[in-house]
């Protein structure tokens, strides 16, 4: 069975294929959830705070794209959940115990939550007050933020595992290790949680930023619903500066993280095959994985070594001394997933930066080029929270989950190669993923039309509107069901 | 009771959670085909518009608390049942955009494409579902690994199609006795018949299964022999049952729909009270068979999780209450539905 392939991939290969394809289409999602719902429950409290129609428009606008969002989220995670049995049984059988318990606390603490107040959050407007409307949107986004808080903590305890044992475990003839929970609040607070999870958080509150600002800055090339737009655009602008700044904080703290426990990942994100003194950190480059060195490189001369051991002579291992306790991951895409997430990073605080700058001037929403690059943001941003799970994944490679090295020897991880499903077949796996691709690409391009009608269809604000078009309850073809 | 058995218990509590909730959505997505107009269709969907969501998230967490309290039984069926997880995942998936996406677009095909969608994708999920009961009930090929090594048709017997059938059935009928709860005049006398008509298939499918359990399956029987208080159930679901045509006749639509509720709650109590303590058990050598107490995770995460378990279900119950609290009464269409 191991020795059967398609394409020439064997069913390892396929189902990390598999997983990275309905991963990264789910990931498109919940960031955005996240980020959208922080918005709203800012809306609905200055709504209530003061009890201006506009913020009660505004809220029901975003939470008309946000339901949106969250279902696509919803049907791509239940993807997810079964994908571990499914694709990876050797792997769930290993981590049941760790992995599988936070991803049941994940069910009964964040899903039941996010669900049942969803409902209210979409539907209730009518039958529900101001304030319970708002509590439902409030423990909506509260969901949300439990919910990456289990799966951060199951990922980075793969990352950076602690608060376990191995033990063996017999099932008739088969006796294998597997990990046990004996210090549960170790696992959860392993070395790399708490970074992470700041991370993702601030990544996720770009990325709602963006998606506000897009919209609005479009609206405001448009000239439709301009008080709208600008306000909208500006409280996004306040989220995103902070946000962003802050990530940039985050990232160091991860990349110091990186560097104390998965060495080999560093060297990977920064296509560092030899050992050096001096060591560079690159802006961008091109690994050549046959020469093992970064072609078309630029890069600042003991960077790299400077914000390792804040000391730029120091000496970084490469991948002639990690390569044989860690083994190699993929160095090309985690080094160019890692620096499009800092160059994205990067000209976002300066984006936002510049933006300020022609705000106190009182030009800001007269400079289209600026405005045109907003509405792009939000690809940009996306790009980045996925290029920064890629890293983070493919750095981890060739583990599944990562090793402890204790006396130079790597100790207690799991394969990638030894986690597949043990029953499953390349050809089952690789009709899966022509499964998941077909109905992924028709979800994603329905979900591109709907959310263009609903944006098109705009805000229904209950005054003139500075385009001089009254809208009360306008209603498009495209818009007859809000929800 | 010792944990593994809690966790039993407890994977049983959710498994029929979803049966009597996400059943009685699926039922609507049953009878989808039946209804005579846009309008109605409309409706059904409405009808469990802000429900259906939350309903699914039993399922979800009962995977999650079952790769977490039993590890092995997870991988094992998970792996095993390839291609039904996966035709179950995308029945799901179509599920929930065709609820999503149909009222998106005011044009007829686009709503008839996604009337087809619904119907279908909650015909696949119930068979599935109903299957996967059939065939833990029945016993699947597993190696002295606990591996399960078949091809798909293998694993399609003869009595898990029997179960897939009665699962339609069952919530065809527990999803008009809902619709007719949610819906008024002419349509609400439609939902009246077609309960009849799944009434009907129900009690000729509940008497058949039964009768095949009892005749060729030793699993369907043999707690009864230690644990013969099971036996109230038995009864308690024959009550149930035979309620439905009074409640039916005289238009007692509450009524019939908490009986249908009972009748699908006791059948998954049966399905648990039987393969106790069984989870995966094997056709070949029950010598082989997953158990709670070979794929269980350790004594002290299954304590931890039942602390999770502890504090997260009152709450899961109050969201639960408020949401159908709030959408109770008719269903009415307003600038929110779907």
């Amino acid at each position: 069975m191991p020795d059967e392939t398609v394409f020439g991939m064997d069913v390892v290969m396929l189902s990390r294929i598999q997983f990275a394809l309905t991963i990264m289409f789910h990931y498109l999602f919940p960031p955005l959830t996240i980020g959208l719902g922080v918005v709203l429950v800012y809306l609905e409290g200055r709504y209530l705070w003061t009890k201006e129609a506009i913020y009660e428009q505004a809220a029901r606008f975003w939470t008309r794209l946000f339901g949106l969002n969250f279902a696509m989220g919803v049907v791509t995670g239940i993807v997810m959940e079964f994908q571990f049995g499914t694709n990876w049984a050797a792997y769930s059988r290993f981590v049941g115990d760790v992995f599988g318990s936070a991803l049941a606390a994940e069910g009964i603490f964040a899903f039941f939550l996010e669900s049942g107040f969803l409902s209210l959050l979409l539907f209730g407007w009518d039958r529900v007050g101001p304030k319970m409307h708002f509590f439902a949107t409030l423990m909506v986004a509260i969901g949300g933020i439990f919910s990456s808080v289990w799966i951060v903590i199951a990922n980075s305890w793969q990352q950076t595992p602690t608060g376990h044992v191995l033990r063996e475990h017999v099932v008739g003839d088969r006796v294998a290790m597997r990990a046990e929970i004996v210090d549960f609040w170790a696992m959860v607070f392993n070395p790399s949680t708490v970074h992470r999870l700041t991370h993702v958080w601030l990544g996720a509150f770009v990325l709602g930023a963006c998606f506000v600002m897009s919209i609005s800055a479009w609206y405001l090339l448009k000239g439709r619903h301009i008080d709208f737009a600008k306000r909208s655009f500006t409280g996004a602008l306040l989220l995103a500066t902070v946000a962003s700044l802050c990530q940039a904080v985050s990232g160091h703290f991860n990349a110091e993280m990186v560097a104390e426990h998965q060495p080999a990942k560093l060297a990977a994100m920064e296509g560092l095959y030899e050992t050096q003194a001096g060591a560079p950190l690159y802006l961008f480059g091109w690994p050549n994985q046959q020469e093992r060195r970064v072609d078309w490189g630029v890069a600042i001369p003991g960077g790299l070594s400077l914000l390792v051991h804040q000391d730029p002579t120091a000496v970084v291992q490469g991948f002639d001394q990690l390569g044989p306790v860690y083994g190699e991951p993929p160095v090309w895409i985690t080094f160019q997933a890692y620096h499009l997430m800092v160059g994205i990073g990067t000209l976002m605080i300066v984006a936002t930066w510049v933006a300020w700058w022609f705000y106190r001037r009182g030009t800001l929403f007269e400079q289209r080029w600026l405005l045109w690059f907003f509405v792009g943001s939000v690809v940009l941003a996306m790009a980045a929270n996925e290029a920064g799970w890629v890293a983070a994944e493919c750095g981890r490679q060739p583990w599944i989950v990562y090793p402890t090295i204790i006396d130079g020897v790597a100790t207690g991880g799991l394969r990638t190669s030894d986690g597949v499903s043990e029953s499953v077949h390349a050809d089952q796996v690789f009709g899966s993923i022509v499964f998941f691709g077909v109905i992924y690409t028709t979800l994603g391009v329905l979900w591109l039309v709907l959310l263009n009608g609903k944006i098109q269809h705009g805000p229904e604000l209950g005054e003139s509107d500075d385009d001089g078009e009254t809208v009360p309850e306008r209603r498009h073809d495209i818009g007859m069901a809000d929800a | 009771m010792d944990y593994p058995t809690l966790w039993f218990v407890l994977l049983g509590v959710l498994l029929a959670g979803y049966a009597v909730l996400d059943g009685f959505d699926l039922g609507v997505g049953l009878v989808h085909p039946l209804h005579k107009s846009d309008h109605d269709r409309r409706l059904a969907i409405n009808s469990i518009g802000p429900l259906w969501d939350g309903n699914e998230v039993w399922l979800v967490t009962f995977g999650g608390a079952l790769f977490a309290a039993f590890p092995e039984a997870y991988a094992t069926a998970f792996s095993g049942f390839y291609f039904a997880f996966m035709a179950a995942l995308g029945g799901l998936i179509f599920r929930a955009v065709s609820i999503e996406f149909r009222g998106k677009v005011d044009r007829a095909w686009w709503r008839l494409l996604w009337d087809g969608m619904f119907f279908l994708s909650s015909l696949v999920t119930t068979l599935v579902y109903g299957a996967a009961v059939g065939a833990a009930m029945a016993g699947v090929p597993l190696d002295n690994r606990g591996i399960m090594a078949s091809s798909t048709l293998e694993q399609i017997g003869p009595f898990s199609l029997m179960v897939a059938a009665l699962t339609v059935a069952a919530f065809a009928l527990h999803g008009s006795l809902y619709l007719g709860l949610k819906t008024t005049g002419a349509l609400r006398e439609r939902t009246r018949v077609w309960a009849w008509f799944a009434y009907a298939a129900y009690v000729v499918l509940f008497f058949a299964t039964t009768a095949v359990a009892v005749g060729t399956i030793d699993r369907a029987t043999k707690n009864f022999d230690e644990h013969p208080w099971g036996a109230v159930i038995v009864l308690l679901n024959l009550l149930a049952v035979l309620n439905l045509p009074r409640c039916l006749t005289q238009r007692r639509y509450g009524q019939a729909f908490v009986s249908s509720g009972c009748s699908i709650l006791a059948l998954v109590f049966l399905f648990g009270f039987a393969l106790f303590p069984e989870l995966v058990a094997s056709s070949t050598d029950p010598a082989d068979s997953l158990t709670i107490y070979n794929s269980a995770s350790s004594p002290k995460t299954l304590r931890l999780m039942a602390l999770f378990a502890l504090i997260g279900l009152p709450f899961v119950l109050a969201y639960t209450s408020v949401v159908y609290w709030t959408f109770r009464g008719k269903v009415q269409i307003d600038k929110h539905s779907y």
